[in-house]
């Protein structure tokens, strides 16, 4: 029952990063709190429900921007695929693995817009997009990446108790 | 009888050394002696009035410092009221002017019907430039229909759900505006970027653009309503390997502040692309 949570979580990130995150640019780049959301979840021990989230966090996304729909939620799956992966590998060093799929997540996620504008006519110059755009947005993100990941960590705690004894 | 006398000798002797007394004090002589014994005197309760006012306060201070600072927690609890109320009266202000200046750009244009609308969002992909307002098919909105401030061109309506609608910015990659000249004959296109500058393309290069010449929308295409103000030319780049001149435009609207806009809700946008030549 307490998975429900993720309903309200997930639309009040989508509200905040159009609201307001959209609203704090370095450059062009802004930060992408949905994706770092679903790292520091997916990243939690005993979290079962990641995919779950990737995917409404996903939909919802691609239903409030302009860009196709199947963009947001192909690269939140792939960055929740990531931290699953990293998950059993890092598992000692979480703020580190919530870097790395944080770092890799913007990644993927700004590739597969690029292409995908690209592929529809839009003209992107590679330049300007990794100058502007996707590097200060990284940046961004790792600076989210800190607190969201303790928020995280905290609400899994209150969703799955055990991860608490563990 | 001679103790009554006594009596009497030294009443009267009594009254006559007072009187001296008082004589030889109202006529001066005593003032050394006078203020020597007063100064004394007030030495002496100066010093008991001052240790007395000292053990009061150190008595009483703890009591004074406590209501102090209460008094100072209320005062500044309501420093901080009247601030979130000026605040408040300032960002209403703020808007205020904005509605009056769209007012008074609506009856300026009465050829047009508009419909206010917040913007209470901003796409969540930093590639595309999108806004979300607060209008949407219940309010009549239907995609394609043109955004304006009272400053310009903003946009048109992208999508459009039941209370809100998502506008895509003139300075979108994907934006593209055909556009004319005020002071030419001269018809092009606006192209949006990813940085969010907008360019003129298509200019022939025999056609003499300047700096400052006014952009405005040229209505071809069915796209937008024309002798929208868009912006004006600030750099323009020509060479001669190029068919075409390039313009750089600076939009009269600012879109980092973008908090209302109107919606011209009386223009139905023309779909030619039925009619475009498929590649």
């Amino acid at each position: 029952m307490r998975n429900l949570i993720a309903v309200p979580v997930i639309i009040l990130a989508v509200i905040l990063q159009s609201g307001v995150i959209s609203r704090i640019t370095l450059l062009s780049g802004i930060g992408d709190l949905p994706l770092v959301m679903l790292a520091g979840w997916a990243l939690q021990d005993d979290v079962e429900t990641a995919w779950h989230w990737a995917v409404a966090t996903g939909i919802l996304v691609g239903f409030v921007s302009g860009i196709p729909w199947f963009v947001p939620l192909l690269g939140y799956l792939i960055t929740v695929l990531g931290a699953q992966i990293l998950q059993r590998r890092v598992w000692q060093a979480p703020l580190l693995a919530m870097f790395i799929i944080t770092f890799l997540g913007t990644i993927v996620i700004n590739t597969l817009s690029l292409l995908t504008l690209r592929l529809v006519g839009i003209p992107l110059p590679v330049d300007d997009v990794l100058g502007l755009i996707t590097l200060p947005g990284v940046l961004l993100n790792l600076l989210l990446a800190i607190p969201i990941y303790a928020v995280m960590r905290d609400l899994a705690r209150w969703v799955v108790p055990s991860s608490e004894i563990l | 009888m001679r103790n009554l006398f006594s009596r009497t000798l030294q009443t009267t002797i009594i009254f006559l050394v007072v009187g001296g007394v008082l004589a030889l004090a109202l006529g001066g002589y005593f003032s050394s002696t006078s203020n020597v014994v007063t100064g004394s005197l007030v030495n002496l309760q100066t010093w008991f009035s001052s240790r007395f006012v000292a053990v009061q306060d150190f008595l009483t201070a703890p009591r004074d410092i406590a209501s102090l600072r209460q008094r100072n927690a209320e005062l500044e609890a309501e420093v901080a009221e009247l601030q979130a109320q000026v605040i408040q009266l300032q960002q209403e202000v703020g808007e205020t002017q904005i509605l009056a200046a769209l007012v008074d750009f609506s009856r300026a244009n009465p050829e047009n019907t508009y419909k206010a609308a917040a913007v209470i969002g901003l796409d969540p992909s930093p590639f595309l430039h999108y806004v979300i307002i607060n209008r949407g098919s219940n309010d009549g909105i239907l995609r394609g229909m043109p955004v304006v401030t009272n400053q310009g061109l903003v946009g048109r309506v992208d999508a459009v759900i039941a209370d809100a609608a998502r506008v895509q910015l003139i300075t979108d990659p994907a934006a593209k505006v055909n556009i004319r000249l005020q002071n030419a004959e001269t018809e092009a296109s606006l192209i949006g970027s990813v940085t969010g500058d907008v360019t003129l393309d298509l200019i022939p290069q025999d056609e003499a653009i300047e700096a400052g010449d006014l952009v405005l929308t040229s209505g071809l295409g069915g796209g937008y309503p024309p002798d929208l103000i868009i912006g004006q030319i600030v750099n323009i780049r020509t060479r001669d390997v190029d068919l075409f001149q390039i313009a750089t435009v600076q939009p009269v609207v600012d879109f980092n502040s973008l908090e209302i806009v109107l919606v011209i809700v009386n223009f139905r946008p023309v779909d030619i692309s039925p009619l475009e030549a498929s590649p």
